[in-house]
């Protein structure tokens, strides 16, 4: 059966969606959808053939948004994502991610609900609030927001989150109790000597290697890192790139040791490309070696940067790699980072890229 | 209905809610009824336009007889109420 690729971008004024044969050569654009709204995340959950949005609205608050017809018509919900009366109630959602037939979402102020109905109703993962961490957590510059959910794929009871400025929790008993992950990960905005605390880092982007899952890959905005041990440990895999600091990784569908970043030049000296010259970096051996992508980006003047959520690859032969600008430029490589092109220009300021594979 | 409070809704909320009408009449005694009201006809709107405080959101102007009103506010029977979406984003 032929295949069709389709990649979802949020963007600051709505969602769009691409779509291609499973050749990835032409594109055609539609949106933009959800009326509109910032939206942050946008992700499939491929097994429903669902497509969810996750956003907010300065008039409207927070939704998620929802189509099952790849985006000709939307529904949205917000039912129970809510904090208890009282408390700083939800601003926006950050992050969405489906699996174990069970849709997570991820809000600021930082939190976690669960929709065990495809969407229509959330409820709070209260465990996570209960940290004893929880007073002392502080925001990082886009807030303090949960923006990476990483499910166990065979365990419905384990998973992993990212909190910018606060760092990586585990838990396995279903959001009941959590862990601080964080050993080995750096916070070099603290003072000397306190640059390795239990919490307090800040995570940018939160992943799982495929088909093996004790294998984590962070985007910290100090340091890129591995975990072979679900987290509990931490090691620098920074050593080739051009810099330590960028928002986004994008693991390989099928190779645990394929990794794609996109670097920023420093967390204070503007945050785009190094040398204004766009490039994406892939290691093949889970980080002890990084090469740079570039053939088809732009070389030169290129001062964009791409968020945390921007980048991804689809389950296609060979991978497909996408990435968004804040410029609202998509580019994709259809060969696993060899070549480039952009695949759509003039969009509003990208905030995720996701992909999916459906029957054409 | 003996003299209904009269209701209008901004643009932007009736687009999020395919049945819903710019311009209604419901009999509520305040702020926080006419929302509860709005929300059991067209499910999730009170979600909308108040946040979990709770509160009108901070975007969000009810004004009622031509003031600026707040959950709490009274609405004697036809009652002028208008539903506006503030000045924002960019």
């Amino acid at each position: 059966m032929a295949k069709k690729a389709v990649v979802l971008v949020g963007t600051k004024k709505g969602a769009f969606i691409l779509e291609s044969n499973s050749r990835r050569q032409k594109w055609k654009l539609s949106g933009p959808f959800c009326e509109h709204w910032p939206m942050n995340h946008v992700a499939a959950d491929a097994a429903a053939g669902a497509i969810y949005g996750a956003g907010g609205n300065e008039w409207f608050g927070p939704a998620v948004w929802k189509s099952t017809d790849l985006g000709k018509t939307w529904s949205h919900s917000s039912k129970g994502l809510a904090y208890p009366e009282g408390e700083t109630p939800v601003k926006t959602v950050w992050s969405v991610a489906a699996g174990h037939g069970r849709i997570y979402a991820g809000v600021e102020p930082a939190g976690l609900f669960a929709s065990d109905d495809a969407g229509e109703t959330w409820r709070q993962i209260e465990g996570l609030q209960k940290h004893p961490s929880r007073p002392q957590w502080q925001p990082g510059g886009a807030g303090l927001i949960l923006h990476s959910i990483v499910l166990h794929p065979d365990d419905p009871k384990q998973f992993w989150i990212g909190i910018s400025a606060v760092g990586v929790f585990h838990s396995a008993d279903g959001g009941k109790t959590w862990q601080t992950r964080n050993k080995g990960t750096r916070a070099d905005f603290l003072p000397e000597g306190q640059r390795y605390p239990e919490f307090g880092q800040c995570v940018h982007c939160l992943v799982m290697a495929p088909g093996k899952p004790n294998r984590l890959y962070q985007q910290n905005h100090c340091g890129m890192y591995r975990s072979d041990d679900g987290g509990e440990n931490w090691l620098s895999i920074e050593k080739g790139l051009p810099s330590s600091f960028g928002f986004p990784a994008a693991t390989h569908p099928r190779d645990p040791d394929k990794l794609f970043l996109l670097p920023l030049n420093g967390a204070d000296q503007g945050r785009y490309p190094p040398g204004a010259k766009v490039a994406v970096w892939r290691t093949d051996d889970c980080g002890a070696h990084w090469q740079d992508m570039r053939d088809g980006l732009p070389a030169e003047h290129a001062f964009f940067g791409v968020m945390r959520q921007a980048m991804a690859t689809d389950s296609l032969k060979p991978a497909g790699v996408y990435f968004g600008a804040s410029t609202g430029a998509v580019y994709a490589s259809p060969d696993e980072g060899a070549e480039w092109t952009c695949i759509a220009e003039n969009l509003p300021a990208i905030s995720s890229i996701e992909t999916m594979v459906v029957e054409a | 209905m003996t003299n209904p409070v009269k209701v209008r809704l901004p643009a932007l909320l009736v687009a999020l809610f395919p049945t819903a009408e710019r311009l209604l009449e419901l009999e509520v005694g305040d702020v926080d009824e006419l929302m509860n009201a709005l929300d059991a006809r067209w499910p999730g709107m009170r979600d909308r336009l108040c946040d979990s405080t709770p509160a009108v959101r901070r975007h969000i102007n009810v004004f009622v007889d031509g003031k600026r009103a707040a959950l709490t506010t009274p609405l004697r029977p036809g009652a002028d109420v208008f539903v506006l979406t503030a000045v924002s984003g960019g």
